[in-house]
C-alpha cells in the first residue's frame, strides 16, 4: 500500500491521495489520461483491471467519475476520482478506451446516465434509453415528470451514426459523426425478441453470407432503472432489488449489499447467520449453473438436456423455498443475518442433493460434454484470449475459461470463505468449451464447500438486532463479491440519511455482453449463438 | 401371403361391368385420391402426436394426456385450431410465390406417396423407373422451400432458405447414391421388384456389409433431407427464430408443419422399402414354419410398422443431439459421406458380379 | 351452461361470475344449432390447443421455463409447442417487466400474431409496475399497450399459478363464438382503434 502511495506521489505530484480500505487518488482531468496509462503499464501498480465506472453528481459541487481498478499481479486495488471539466451543460472527461477496452461500454453508460461526455470516446451514443430520451435520470435534478418521457408505441427512431467527441489542439471540444455500418452492409436484426438472446437483448449484426463482420449491441430493453430507485428507498427496501437483477444469483448479490450496509454502519454478524449466508450462496450457484448448461443445451439443439439439468434445480429450489418461502425472489439475507431461521429438514434436503449431484454431473457429460458435434461446436470457437479477457473485464467463469484467476472468494476473500478449502477452477483453453467446463467444475467445488458446511452450521442468532431506521454515516464504500457470473460489486455512498445518496451496481454481465463483438467477428451465425450461450448473460442484470 | 391386388382387380372388374372403362378408370383415380388425403391427414396427425409423446417420455415428461383418452386427440383438437387461424397477408412480399410455397412442399410429399408400397398389390402405381420418380419428385419439396424463404422478404427465412438448399441439395446426392447402391443389389429401380428381390431375405441381411453401410449412410442423409435435428439448420428455433417459414401463419404454417413430418414418414417407408423388404414379412431362409405364421400378419402391418420403427430412431437423432452448424453439416456430407458412399457403391458392384451376397 | 376442463370441478374455479357472465351474453344473442355445434367444435378445438409465443422479459420468463420443465409439464395440456414466430403462436404471456424502450417492440409483437390473439400479465411487473413503480423507465402495467386477456399476480408468479392462469383462458375462449357476433373480438377491435400505431392496419 505504502509504496503505491510513494509511487503515485512521484508520478503525479498533484494528486490527492486518501486511504480507506481502497485508497482513492484525485486527479485533475487534464492529467488523467496520462496518468491511466502509468497506472496500466507501470510494473510496480499494473493495474490492469478496470472493475467500473461510478458516474457521480454531487449537485452544486460539479460531477465526475469514481473508476475502480484491481491490479491481477499484486492483487490490489484503487479508485481515482476525476472531476468533471466544463459546466453542467456540458461536462467532459477524457476517455481511456485505448487502455481498457471496456471503457467505452462504461464510459457510455456514464454518459447516459448522467450527461458527461468522454472526449475522444469512439461511440459517445446512449446505451440503455433511446436516443430521443429528454434528460439524463441520474443526475440529482432530473425531471421525472412521465408527461416529458411519455410511453410510446411509435417505433424509436434508430440511426446508423454514433457521435465522436474530439479535442483540437488549442483545447476545443468538437462533435463529429461517425458510421457504424457500411451503406452496402447486411445487417440482419437479431434481438429484442429472439429465442437464443437469453432476454430481451438485441444484436444488429453484419453478416457476409455465414459470416459476422460486426454486431452492434443495443441494450435497454429491460432498462427499469434500479440505481434511481434506490436512491428514494430506505436501506433495507435497497436490498429487494438485488433479487431481481441476476435473479440466479439472488443469494450472492443480496450478500454483497447486506454486507456493505453492515460494514458501513458498524453490525457484526454472527457466525451462523455467515454460515447460512455461504451456504445459500453455494446452492444458488449450483442451481445458477444447472440452468446454465439447460440453456446452453437447447441453444445448441440437445433441448433434452435442459429437462434432466432442471431437475436438480427444481430439487434446489425445493430446499430455498421450504426455508426462504419463496422459488426465486428470496429476499433472504437482511441486514444483521438472515429473515428467518433455517427450516428443520434442511440438513437432510442438502444431504439428499449431494447424494445425488456427483451422479448427475456425471450423466450430463455422458449425453453432452463428450458428444462429437458438441465438441466441434464449442471447442476453438469464441477464443477470449487472458489478455482480453482482463482488458474486457470479463470476470467469472467466463474469465476463468481464460485462464485468468478472477474469483473474488480467493482473490478478496469475503465472509468466512478464507477458512474454506475449496479449488479456484481455471482453465487455459479460452474457448466455448472451457467457460462450458469451467461451470460443470464450479458445480463440484461449490457441492465441496456445502458439505463442509452442512454439518457445522453453529448455533445461535440467525440475526441481530439492528436499529429500526438505519442511518449510515457520511462516507462511501465500495464492496465486490463473486456472483454466479462474475464479480458483481456495489458502490454505496451516503450523505448521512436513511436512503442512498449513491449505489451504483457493477453487474458482472455487462462486459460479457459487450465482449460479444469482439470475440464473434469473423466467425458464423451459429456461433453467435454458441458464444452467447457460453458467456451466460443475464439480461436484466446487464440493463439493471 | 394374402396378395391385397385380387381385391383392387375385383373392384376393377366390378366397375367396368356396369359402366364404360374410362369412367371406370377416372372413379377408381378419385377414390384413391380421397383414401390418400385422408391417409395423409391421418398419418400426419398421428405422427405428431407419436413425436410429442416419445419426446416428452425422454424427458422425463408426461406429454400430451389433457384432450381426449391419453391425449389421443390433441393433434386433431390443433388441426381445427390450425385451420381456422388467420391467414396473415403481408405488404411487401411476392403474394404468388408466397402462397405457392406450402402447396408445392405440401405436393412434393404427397407424389411420393403414390409409389410407396402399402401393401401387397397395394400400391398404387408400380411403374419401371418407381424409385427414380421417387427421388424426383421428393426434391421439389426443396423448391418449395427456397420459394417460401425468398418470397417472405425477411432476412431470417431468407439465411434459412438457403441453408436448406444448400443442404438438401448435398445430402440428396447420398441418398441417391445410397438408392443407386441398393438398386445395383435388387437389379431393378421399380418398386416392386425391389420388394420382390427381398423375398428370401432382406437387403439388409442379404447384402451385409454394403448394404449396411448404405443403410448408416441413408438414414443420416434422410434426417438431414426432412430438415430434422440434428441437421435442423434452416428451421434452426435459436438462431433463425422459425427460419424459412417464419413468416407463415394459419393453414399455410400448418402445411409445412405437416409435410415435415410427412417427409419424416416417406424417408423411413424408403429406407423400410431398400433395407427391409417393403411390406414384405421377415422370411429367414431353411425356416419355413416362422416364415408362415409370418405371412400370416397383413402386409400393410408390416410396411408401415416398419417405417414407424425407423422413424422413431430418427426422431431418437434428434432428441438426443445437438445441431450441426452450417459448414460441419456441408463437410460430413462432401468429405465423409460422399467419399465413403462412392466406395460402397463399387463394393456393392464387387458383391455382386461374384455374387457373394447371402 | 358450467365452462370447465377435464378433471376440474366447477365450484374450484375462484371467478364463475365473470365466466357466466359472457355466457349470458352468449346465450342472449342466441344462435341456430347447425352453427352452435360447430362452434362448440371450433372452440373445443381452440381450447385446447393454444400455442404460447417464446417471449419472455425477465423473472417470470425462468418460472416459464420451469412451467415447460418435467415438474409442471405444460405439455400434458398441449401448450408446450412454443413458437418462436409470432404469426404461429396464439397467446403471449408477458413475462416480466416492460419497459419503455420495449413497449414498441412488445406492441409490434402482439400486431404480428394471428387472429385469435391472446394476452396473459404475468407477474406484478407486467400488470401494474410491481416493484418498479417508482422507476422512470417502466411502463406501469400492459394495459394501455394491449388488451390482457387473463392476468397471472405473483413476482413471480408460481408455475402452478400459471397454469391456473392458462386454464382460465382456455375457458374464456370456450365461450367465443366463431360464426356471427364475436363477443370477444369487438372489444379488441375497439381497443385498438383508441391506441392506433402508424403504419399498421389492423
Amino acid at each position: 500500500m505504502s509504496n503505491i502511495r510513494e509511487k503515485i506521489s512521484t508520478v503525479l505530484p498533484e494528486a490527492v491521495i486518501e486511504d480507506g480500505e481502497i485508497m482513492q487518488v484525485t486527479v485533475p482531468d487534464a492529467k488523467w489520461h496520462d496518468f491511466a496509462k502509468t497506472l496500466r503499464d507501470d510494473r510496480e501498480l499494473s493495474f490492469d483491471f478496470l472493475v467500473t465506472i461510478v458516474g457521480m453528481d454531487w449537485k452544486e459541487n460539479g460531477m465526475g467519475c469514481i473508476y475502480y481498478f484491481a491490479s491481477t499481479r499484486h492483487n490490489s486495488r484503487i479508485s481515482v476520482k476525476v472531476m468533471a471539466g466544463g459546466d453542467r451543460e456540458r461536462p467532459l472527461i477524457h476517455s481511456i478506451h485505448d487502455l481498457w477496452a471496456i471503457a467505452t461500454v462504461f464510459e457510455r453508460e456514464v454518459y447516459d446516465f448522467f450527461g458527461i461526455i468522454f472526449i475522444n470516446n469512439p461511440d459517445m451514443r446512449r446505451l440503455f434509453l433511446n436516443i430521443d430520451w429528454k434528460g439524463f435520470p441520474l443526475r440529482k435534478d432530473y425531471d421525472e415528470n412521465p408527461d416529458i418521457n411519455p410511453v410510446s408505441i411509435e417505433n424509436e427512431r434508430q440511426t446508423d451514426f454514433t457521435d465522436v467527441w474530439t479535442e483540437t489542439p488549442d483545447g476545443k471540444v468538437e462533435k463529429h459523426e461517425r458510421r457504424i455500418f457500411q451503406p452496402d452492409d447486411f445487417v440482419v436484426n437479431i434481438g429484442p425478441q429472439h429465442p437464443a438472446t437469453h432476454g430481451v437483448l438485441r444484436f444488429r449484426t453484419a453478416v457476409d453470407g455465414e459470416i459476422i463482420k460486426k454486431i452492434d449491441i443495443y441494450l435497454g430493453y429491460i432498462h427499469r432503472g434500479v440505481e434511481k430507485i434506490c436512491e428514494k428507498d430506505t436501506y433495507p427496501q435497497t436490498l429487494h432489488f438485488m433479487d431481481r437483477l441476476d435473479y440466479f444469483s439472488a443469494h450472492p448479490y443480496h450478500h454483497c449489499l447486506c454486507m456493505l450496509i453492515e460494514e458501513a454502519a458498524g453490525i457484526e454478524i454472527s457466525r451462523r447467520a455467515q454460515v447460512i449466508r455461504v451456504l445459500m450462496d453455494e446452492l444458488s450457484r449450483i442451481a445458477s449453473h444447472c440452468l446454465f448448461i439447460g440453456t446452453y443445451c437447447m441453444d445448441l439443439g440437445a433441448t433434452t438436456m435442459l429437462f434432466y439439468t432442471l431437475r436438480v434445480r427444481e430439487q434446489i429450489l425445493d430446499i430455498m423455498e421450504r426455508t426462504c418461502g419463496a422459488r426465486m425472489t428470496f429476499n433472504y439475507d437482511c441486514i444483521g443475518g438472515v429473515m428467518q431461521d433455517l427450516h428443520p429438514d434442511f440438513v437432510k434436503d442438502v444431504h439428499a442433493l449431494l447424494d445425488v449431484l456427483p451422479a448427475n454431473i456425471k450423466e450430463y457429460n455422458k449425453i453432452f460434454t463428450g458428444n462429437v458435434i458438441a465438441r466441434n461446436r464449442m471447442e476453438n470457437v469464441g477464443v477470449l484470449t487472458r489478455k482480453d479477457a482482463i482488458s474486457w473485464a470479463v470476470t467469472g467463469p467466463n474469465g476463468r475459461g481464460s485462464g485468468w484467476a478472477c474469483d473474488v472468494r480467493k482473490c478478496n476473500p469475503y465472509s468466512i470463505y478464507s477458512e474454506l478449502e475449496f479449488d479456484e477452477v481455471v482453465r487455459e483453453e479460452c474457448d466455448s468449451m472451457a467457460r462450458f467446463k469451467v461451470r460443470m467444475d464450479e458445480m463440484v467445488q461449490s457441492a465441496r464447500i456445502i458439505a463442509q458446511l452442512i454439518d457445522n452450521i453453529p448455533e445461535g442468532d440467525y440475526c441481530v438486532k439492528v436499529p429500526k431506521v438505519l442511518k449510515l454515516p457520511v462516507g462511501h464504500w465500495f464492496k465486490t463479491v463473486e456472483g454466479c457470473r462474475g464479480t458483481f460489486g456495489i458502490y454505496l455512498e451516503s450523505d448521512g440519511g436513511t436512503m442512498p445518496y449513491r449505489l451504483k451496481i457493477a453487474p458482472p454481465c455487462l462486459p460479457a455482453a459487450a465482449v460479444v463483438d469482439h470475440i464473434t467477428e469473423g466467425q458464423k451465425i451459429a456461433d453467435l449463438i454458441t458464444i452467447g450461450g457460453s458467456l451466460d448473460y443475464i439480461v436484466p442484470d446487464i440493463d439493471r | 401371403m394374402q396378395d391385397l391386388s385380387v381385391g383392387t382387380a375385383w373392384l376393377h372388374s366390378f366397375l367396368t361391368g356396369y359402366i364404360p372403362e374410362w369412367a371406370a378408370v377416372t372413379l377408381e383415380c378419385l377414390l384413391i385420391g380421397v383414401g390418400l388425403m385422408l391417409l395423409y391427414a391421418v398419418l400426419a396427425l398421428f405422427y405428431i402426436l407419436f413425436e410429442r409423446k416419445v419426446c416428452a417420455y425422454f424427458q422425463c415428461r408426461l406429454g400430451p394426456n389433457r384432450v381426449g383418452p391419453w391425449g389421443l386427440l390433441q393433434s386433431i383438437a390443433d388441426m381445427f385450431k390450425i385451420l381456422i387461424k388467420e391467414l396473415i397477408s403481408l405488404n411487401h412480399v411476392d403474394k404468388f410465390l408466397f402462397a405457392l410455397a406450402p402447396y408445392l412442399v405440401i405436393i412434393a410429399s404427397m407424389l411420393a406417396f403414390a409409389v410407396l408400397p402399402w401393401g401387397n398389390g397395394l400400391q398404387i402405381i408400380d411403374f419401371n423407373v418407381g424409385i427414380f420418380f421417387l427421388l424426383a419428385v421428393s426434391s421439389i419439396g426443396v423448391l418449395g422451400i427456397l420459394l417460401a424463404g425468398w418470397s417472405s422478404n425477411n432476412k431470417f427465412t431468407l439465411i434459412g432458405a438457403l441453408r436448406s438448399g444448400a443442404q438438401m441439395v448435398s445430402y440428396e446426392l447420398s441418398m441417391g447414391l445410397c438408392v443407386v447402391t441398393m438398386v445395383i443389389m435388387a437389379g431393378t429401380m421399380s418398386v416392386g421388384g425391389i420388394v420382390e428381390a427381398q423375398s428370401h431375405l432382406w437387403f439388409i441381411f442379404s447384402g451385409h456389409i454394403p448394404a449396411i453401410i448404405a443403410f448408416v449412410i441413408f438414414m443420416i442423409a434422410g434426417t438431414a433431407e426432412t430438415n430434422r435435428g440434428p441437421f435442423d439448420l434452416p428451421e434452426a428455433e435459436s438462431e433463425l427464430t422459425a427460419g424459412y417459414h417464419t413468416e407463415y401463419s394459419g393453414i399455410h404454417f400448418g402445411f409445412f408443419y405437416l409435410a415435415e413430418y410427412l417427409n419424416l414418414f416417406i424417408v423411413s417407408g424408403v429406407a423400410a422399402l431398400l433395407f427391409f423388404g417393403g411390406w414384405m414379412p421377415l422370411h429367414i431362409p431353411g425356416w419355413d414354419g416362422f416364415n408362415a405364421v409370418m405371412d400370416f400378419i397383413p402386409s400393410p402391418i408390416w410396411f408401415i410398422g416398419k417405417a414407424i420403427a425407423l422413424s422413431f430412431i430418427i426422431i431418437w437423432f434428434k432428441w438426443t443431439f445437438p445441431r450441426l452448424r452450417i459448414d460441419q453439416l456441408l463437410t460430413l456430407e462432401w468429405k465423409y459421406l460422399l467419399p465413403i458412399n462412392l466406395f460402397n457403391l463399387v463394393l456393392m458392384v464387387m458383391i455382386v458380379t461374384f455374387g457373394l451376397y447371402l | 351452461m358450467e365452462v370447465t376442463t377435464k378433471g376440474m370441478p366447477y365450484e374450484a374455479w375462484k371467478d364463475n361470475e365473470y365466466i357466466e357472465k359472457l355466457v349470458k351474453e352468449l346465450q342472449d344473442s342466441g344462435v341456430n344449432v347447425v352453427v352452435g355445434s360447430f362452434d362448440k367444435l371450433i372452440n373445443w378445438g381452440r381450447s385446447n390447443s393454444i400455442w404460447p409465443l417464446t417471449f419472455a422479459t425477465s423473472c417470470c420468463g425462468i418460472e416459464f421455463v420451469s412451467l415447460g420443465a418435467a415438474r409442471y409439464d405444460m405439455a400434458r395440456f398441449g401448450w408446450e409447442v412454443a413458437r418462436a414466430s409470432p404469426r404461429q403462436a396464439d397467446f403471449m404471456m408477458v413475462a416480466g417487466t416492460i419497459v419503455h424502450r420495449m413497449v414498441p417492440v412488445f406492441r409490434r409483437l402482439y400486431d404480428q400474431l394471428a387472429e385469435p390473439k391472446y394476452v396473459i400479465a404475468c407477474g406484478s411487473c407486467a400488470i401494474s409496475g410491481g416493484p418498479f413503480k417508482k422507476s422512470y423507465h417502466v411502463a406501469m402495467g400492459i394495459e394501455d399497450i394491449v388488451p390482457v386477456d387473463v392476468f397471472i399476480p405473483g413476482c413471480p408468479p408460481r408455475p402452478e399459478a400459471m397454469i391456473y392462469g392458462i386454464m382460465q383462458l382456455s375457458r374464456k375462449i370456450k365461450v367465443e363464438k366463431f360464426f356471427g357476433g364475436v363477443n370477444r373480438q369487438e372489444k379488441q377491435e375497439e381497443f385498438l382503434k383508441a391506441h392506433p400505431v402508424a403504419g399498421v392496419n389492423d
